[in-house]
């Protein structure tokens, strides 16, 4: 282990003590390796044990700990310390979400909305379990993979300026899991979802900043989502002008 | 806009500064593509007033050219000008990720869907130019 250090500039919040959050300098041990969760681990550990922070899998799966990472929403697990030499960093709670304590941040908004979209499949008329699986081809399954790739780390939300300014907004990562079950071919959804969807706070309340897409770590297109889910909108509305007897799907 | 949310005790709810859209370049893009849309509305104006001094008469259409020949006109519609190439590049880029293209089951790649569109706007670009210098 090298003598090398690097500054961590943290946001610590104490509800009930603290009027608004502050930024901690702590001067952690730089290894090559880490990344920026293990020096927050290293601080909980081994400097101030009252440090909060959510984390749980290490490896960009759980979705558990996204924060900002010299202002930019990063998975803290694969954020690594090299890459911001010679620092300090500075790690804020995600931005938009209310903060409860230090680098924690209540979801309860995004998993409200998640629910809202009705994220799972679903079928006019359920086949009995007897009759097997649902099936379907590969190139269904591409239609819509990308999309199935969220892991709800709400980093989109934390770099959309829409969500930041209306926070009703159903936002980026629920609405491209609505898109990407209104393509899944085994899926009946489509027209249970569209209130939530063509909904003022739905599709129509984002602008297209398109920064929700560049921030994604799995390589989700939300915006890509919202402006598709508008054109299908869009086009339903035509078609119901012109056709009111039913052209709609 | 939305309905203002229900603060509840205890949690620090941020703020977002106006200034948010000098946080990052995307942002700060934005935000031109967003102001472009201001330059186009006035150059659409002033054509439709020139429609209209045109309807007047040759005398009402000349006076008319002659105030547009003002440097302020002058540099106004080259800002507008760049303006609207701007937003018209950036809707052309994104017009291959929102508009699916399907050849059969694949799907045609983004970049070729932007490409088409691009070429296409050449092509419309240099056949009412031609009209245009034919006159």
């Amino acid at each position: 282990m090298s003598d090398a250090t690097i500054t961590l500039e943290v946001t610590r919040y104490r509800p009930g003590h603290d009027r608004e959050p502050h930024p901690q300098s702590f001067e952690v041990p730089f290894q090559k390796d880490w990344v920026v969760l293990d020096a927050l681990n290293h601080i909980k550990d081994r400097i101030d044990g009252t440090l909060s922070y959510r984390w749980s899998c290490r490896m960009g799966v759980c979705g558990s700990c996204g924060m900002m990472v010299n202002g930019v929403p990063k998975l803290t697990c694969a954020a690594f310390l090299r890459d911001y030499r010679p620092g300090p960093i500075r790690v804020e709670p995600l931005a938009n979400f209310p903060v409860i304590r230090d680098l924690v941040i209540a979801l309860d908004d995004f998993m409200e909305k998640l629910r809202r979209v009705k994220p799972w499949i679903i079928r006019a008329e359920e086949k009995p379990v007897s009759e097997g699986e649902y099936r379907q081809t590969p190139a269904q399954l591409e239609t819509y993979k990308q999309f199935s790739m969220c892991i709800n780390c709400m980093l989109c939300y934390a770099a959309c300026p829409v969500y930041g300014l209306a926070p009703a907004f159903v936002g980026p990562a629920a609405i491209a899991l609505a898109y990407r079950y209104n393509l899944d071919s085994r899926d009946e959804g489509y027209r249970l979802r569209e209130p939530v969807m063509s909904d003022a706070v739905g599709v129509w309340e984002c602008t297209f900043v398109g920064e929700c897409s560049v921030v994604c770590p799995k390589g989700v297109d939300p915006a890509a989502a919202i402006q598709r889910s508008k054109l299908a909108g869009a086009t339903d509305w035509l078609l119901s002008m012109v056709m009111p007897w039913g052209g709609r799907r | 806009m939305s309905e203002p949310r229900v603060e509840r005790p205890g949690l620090y709810y941020p703020k977002l500064p106006t200034t948010w859209w000098l946080r990052n370049t995307n942002y700060f893009l934005f935000m031109l593509r967003e102001l472009s849309s201001v330059f186009i509305m006035v150059f659409l104006v002033l054509f439709l007033v020139e429609l209209y001094r045109l309807s007047q008469g040759p005398k009402a259409y000349g006076a008319y050219l002659e105030t547009l020949r003002a440097p302020g006109w002058i540099v106004f519609h080259v800002v507008a000008l760049a303006f609207a190439l701007y937003h018209s590049v950036t809707w052309f880029k994104l017009s291959g990720v929102v508009q699916v293209v399907r050849v059969g089951e694949r799907q045609v790649p983004p970049s070729l869907v932007t490409a088409a569109s691009f070429a296409l706007w050449a092509v419309v670009s240099i056949v009412l130019l031609w009209f245009m210098v034919r006159g």
